[in-house]
């Protein structure tokens, strides 16, 4: 450690070390990219149009039922979706952790494959599924029942159909909280417990499931959290059937004629929420510590459940039909089909839709483009950092790592649509004019994907000793070379994945870049939202299955990469 | 709202269409003389490559003129923009109050914003050859700013499966009887340009009362008007209670189980210009693209493909279709629609909460 101090030491003394200028650099980046939008903000929601200060656009909003309206419905889906989620994605957890249920290794991939699905897209999938009366469900429902044409089983334009289809694609987050702790919890409590006289039932009542709550829990804010700051599919689902959430009120106040003072006014209560319920999730995670206190880890005990096994995998593929298996059927038929919502048969079979947008819609072209190149620059760039910022905090090197860390974490709390207010605002008038360019887009996918992406690199830090370190800046290396030379390489596949993650979530992204984009600066899930519009469902179901095939090939090669980090999480989109 | 607070004067200029199809010979002297399309325009087209158009038409429709437009002049990529007029008008706004000029050209189903773009300056004035020697008075600007591109007309439409043609709407008023409740889609005047047109003359003609009602037969609310008859065409919906005239044509000649009605009150008329702007990026592009816009080839070209109206006098309507001059038609009145379009969105949110 003394040398390492002295090493130091020297590099400052003879003035060479590019390294603190540059690590500082980063620290400033980081303020730039989330401090000045949220600054905007908060500025905006507090002024009117002439700069001063008001609390007008807020007395607006608590007395102005347009707006207390989609307040009320977008609590009530998060909290219906975050207890549904945990009611399914808890018992699933702990059977594919936990048990000896048959084919439990399919579902984690399967899950996965929920998780990366854009939620839009889904939404839109559900509506081929579940619209009431050309719905395929509920065609199907009518068949086999022979009930008469206006009766249907399921409608997706409602709050239930909502909050159903959030449900969906929120559930993930849930289980791969719950199954990643399960997972760790070590088999040696369990073993006490069998030793002391507990049966498997017992033990699992009073040792796995207790410990495994704290992790429910945070389940639970982060559903929470992801159906209140969801953009995609309300707009998609809840507008047909008559009514708003935040986000999509949000959203409709940058139509013409745009209001952004309310529109960062509405923006603030999603804001505040959000770190309140994070703060929670903090206080209710930091308490976790007493799990995983132990020696030696066993290898986790399986509980044997029998006859059961076979209802249990039935019941897990009946709620996997719903995030995937269904919505991916429906987009393949709509893509062959001639009319989106019948059955793909002989008649009607057609390349048409493909046809259509590779060879006739002029914006596809354009839209891969720009996702592709913002893909790659933001996980570049936002891996770039993560490791630097990740390496300061980890290492202690710099006064002030808390704080770089509790920047990297922050935007966690700003939901995408608020940050692409703030970034709208901060970005369309001097000193920095970023509008109508990528860099705002870049700038927001980076930020958006930042606390994740600190948060797999720096707990791979943790894992690498600073010995190695030591070592290179004993013989010389500055802290960069040293950086460069020595640890990132021994995080390689967590870099990797960690990339990989960063370039999935850019595809996803809907609601910072519904706010952000120009025509020139379109990418996919803007185009698919726009194609939506116009009901051209036949054109999304190609766009969306191209989205899939992209995602699914980065996953693939991010699995190729051994370990991926518990704690990975996708945003929100 | 005020349904009778605009005067006769306002009304003057409403066309009553294409069913004139008188010549307007003489040019208004503020014009710019006509251009035509010589070889030199077309090489300084090919040199810049490429042309943008915003557009509020039907994707599909959109895409087959930029095709053709490339087919014909080879070297120059023509790039759709396409989203409902009301967004198109938002998007250009707010790309220009950030200095981004990436439109060339811009077409809307909404007139009224060529009245605005016209008031801010940003227009070029241009008169392609054809709309100088052919199009009526009232189908261009006396300024040589813009001219019709295409008109329609925002229907009432069922699908014929579900609906006997017997027990069908024929009017607006029919759209309020109970049994259709549930079973109505219908576009909204905050995206597209044709619905803000049509509740325009709507509110003015049958008072907001029947919208006050028709908000309450708990309708389908999509954004384009050109999704309505795609509704239709799926069965997800009986019967819609606006949309365009044009996807309906498209629709029942390939066979999909619709039909329009042409309501008894009178159906609204959606007048959709072109303009070129004055920062265009490419503005040769774009006077070559607006040339070609208002050619008899592309004008028949809508009309047989697109299932448009053409202003364009030497063009044919496609037999099978309702000739124009028969229907029954509201008046259109930008200068209206431009003074209460804000008024009607917020009075629109308010009755059909989205």
């Amino acid at each position: 450690m003394s040398a390492t101090a002295a090493g130091r030491v020297e590099g400052r003394r003879w003035g060479i070390d590019l390294s603190w200028p540059i690590l500082i650099g980063f620290a400033a980046i980081l303020c730039v990219l989330i401090v000045l939008p949220v600054s905007w903000l908060v500025y905006f929601s507090f002024t009117d149009r002439t700069g001063a200060l008001t609390l007008d656009n807020f007395r607006r909003l608590l007395t102005d039922p347009a707006f207390v309206d989609p307040l009320i419905t977008t609590a009530i889906i998060a909290t219906t979706s975050s207890v549904i989620c945990c009611l399914l994605a808890a018992p699933m957890g702990w059977l594919v952790a936990r048990t000896d249920m048959p084919l439990r290794r399919l579902v984690r991939p399967l899950v996965t494959a929920s998780f990366v699905t854009p939620p839009f897209l889904g939404a839109i999938a559900w509506e081929l599924l579940a619209a009431p009366n050309s719905g395929l469900l509920n065609q199907a429902f009518r068949a086999l029942t022979g009930a008469p044409r206006d009766e249907h089983l399921f409608n997706i334009y409602s709050l239930p159909g909502l909050i159903f289809v959030i449900s969906c694609y929120t559930f993930p987050y849930v289980f791969v909280l719950v199954a990643n702790s399960l997972d760790r919890i070590p088999g040696d409590l369990e073993d006490a417990s069998s030793v002391l006289g507990g049966r498997t039932w017992v033990t699992a009542r009073r040792v796995t499931i207790p410990l495994a709550l704290p992790a429910l829990l945070a389940g639970a804010l982060v559903a929470f959290l992801q159906a209140m700051t969801l953009f995609g599919s309300p707009a998609i689902l809840a507008l047909p059937a008559g009514f708003h959430t935040m986000t999509t009120k949000i959203w409709s106040l940058f139509q013409y004629p745009p209001k952004p003072e309310l529109a960062a006014a509405a923006s603030l209560p999603l804001l505040v929420l959000t770190v309140a319920l994070l703060r929670a999730e903090h206080v209710i995670l930091g308490r976790r510590g007493y799990s995983v206190v132990g020696g030696k880890q066993g290898d986790p005990r399986l509980v044997r459940l029998g006859g059961l096994k076979w209802i249990a995998l039935a019941l897990t593929l009946v709620v996997l039909l719903n995030p995937v298996f269904l919505p991916y059927f429906a987009l393949v038929n709509a893509t062959f089909s001639k009319v989106a919502t019948q059955l793909v048969s002989l008649s009607n079979f057609t390349f048409h839709n493909i046809h259509f947008v590779f060879f006739e819609l002029s914006t596809t072209k354009l839209a891969l483009k720009n996702t592709f190149v913002l893909g790659v620059l933001s996980a570049t760039i936002g891996t770039l950092i993560a490791v630097v910022i990740g390496y300061l905090t980890a290492r202690k090197a710099i006064a002030g790592h808390r704080t770089l860390g509790f920047l990297a974490t922050a935007p966690v709390a700003v939901p995408g649509i608020v940050l692409g207010v703030g970034l709208f605002l901060s970005y369309t008038r001097p000193p920095f004019v970023l509008y109508g360019t990528l860099w705002i887009l870049l700038i927001a996918f980076v930020t958006i994907a930042m606390p994740a992406a600190y948060q797999q690199i720096q707990s791979a830090y943790r894992s690498v000793h600073p010995d190695l370190e030591d070592a290179s800046r004993i013989l010389g290396a500055t802290r960069l070379q040293a950086l460069g030379h020595v640890t990132a390489p021994l995080l390689r596949t967590s870099v990797i994945t960690t990339w990989c993650f960063i370039f999935v979530g850019v595809m996803r992204e809907l609601s910072a870049a519904i706010i952000l984009f120009t025509s020139e600066t379109k990418v996919i899930s803007v185009l698919i939202f726009d194609l939506n519009e116009s009901g051209d469902l036949g054109a999304i179901s190609v766009l969306g299955i191209v989205m899939l095939l992209i995602t699914f090939a980065v996953v693939m090669l991010a699995h190729r990469v051994p370990t991926l980090g518990p704690g990975v999480r996708l945003r929100d989109v | 709202m005020q349904e009778k607070k605009f005067s006769r004067r306002d009304v003057l200029k409403a066309s009553g269409a294409l069913a004139i199809t008188a010549f307007a010979p003489t040019l208004r002297a503020a014009a710019p003389a006509p251009t035509a399309v010589t070889p030199a325009l077309i090489e300084a087209a090919q040199k810049e490559g490429k042309v943008v158009w915003y557009t509020s038409i039907d994707l599909p429709v959109a895409e087959k003129i930029a095709r053709a437009f490339e087919a014909k002049y080879p070297g120059i990529s023509a790039r759709v923009e396409r989203s409902g007029a009301e967004r198109v008008f938002q998007r250009i706004a707010q790309e220009y109050a950030a200095k981004i000029y990436a439109v060339d050209v811009v077409n809307s189903s909404d007139a009224a914003h060529f009245i605005v773009w016209k008031r801010d300056g940003i227009l070029a004035a241009y008169v392609p050859e054809d709309v100088a020697k052919h199009y009526p008075a009232e189908h261009k600007d006396p300024d040589g700013m813009f001219a019709t591109f295409r008109a329609s007309l925002c229907v009432i439409g069922y699908n014929t499966n579900l609906v006997k043609a017997e027990e069908a709407p024929k009017s607006f008023a029919d759209l309020l009887d109970p049994k259709w409740a549930g079973k109505i889609v219908k576009a909204h005047p905050g995206y597209s340009g044709t619905i803000m047109t049509a509740t325009f003359q709507m509110a003015r003609d049958l008072g907001w009362g029947y919208f006050e009602k028709l908000a309450k037969q708990r309708v389908m609310q999509v954004q384009s008007s050109a999704d309505p008859p795609k509704k239709l065409a799926l069965g997800e919906r009986a019967v819609m209670a606006d949309g365009n005239e044009y996807n309906m044509f498209q629709m029942k000649e390939k066979g999909d189980p619709v039909e329009i009605v042409y309501p008894t009150e009178g159906t609204p008329l959606i007048v959709g210009p072109n303009a070129l702007f004055k920062n265009a990026p490419n503005p040769n592009a774009a006077r070559l693209f607006q040339s070609y816009c208002f050619s008899r080839e592309a004008q028949q070209l809508i009309i047989d493909f697109g299932g448009l109206r053409s202003a364009h006098p030497l063009t044919k309507e496609k037999p099978g279709r309702k000739p124009f001059a028969e229907i029954k038609k509201m008046k259109d009145d930008p200068a209206g629609v431009e003074k209460q379009a804000e008024a009607i969105k917020t009075r629109y949110t308010q009755l059909f909460r989205v």
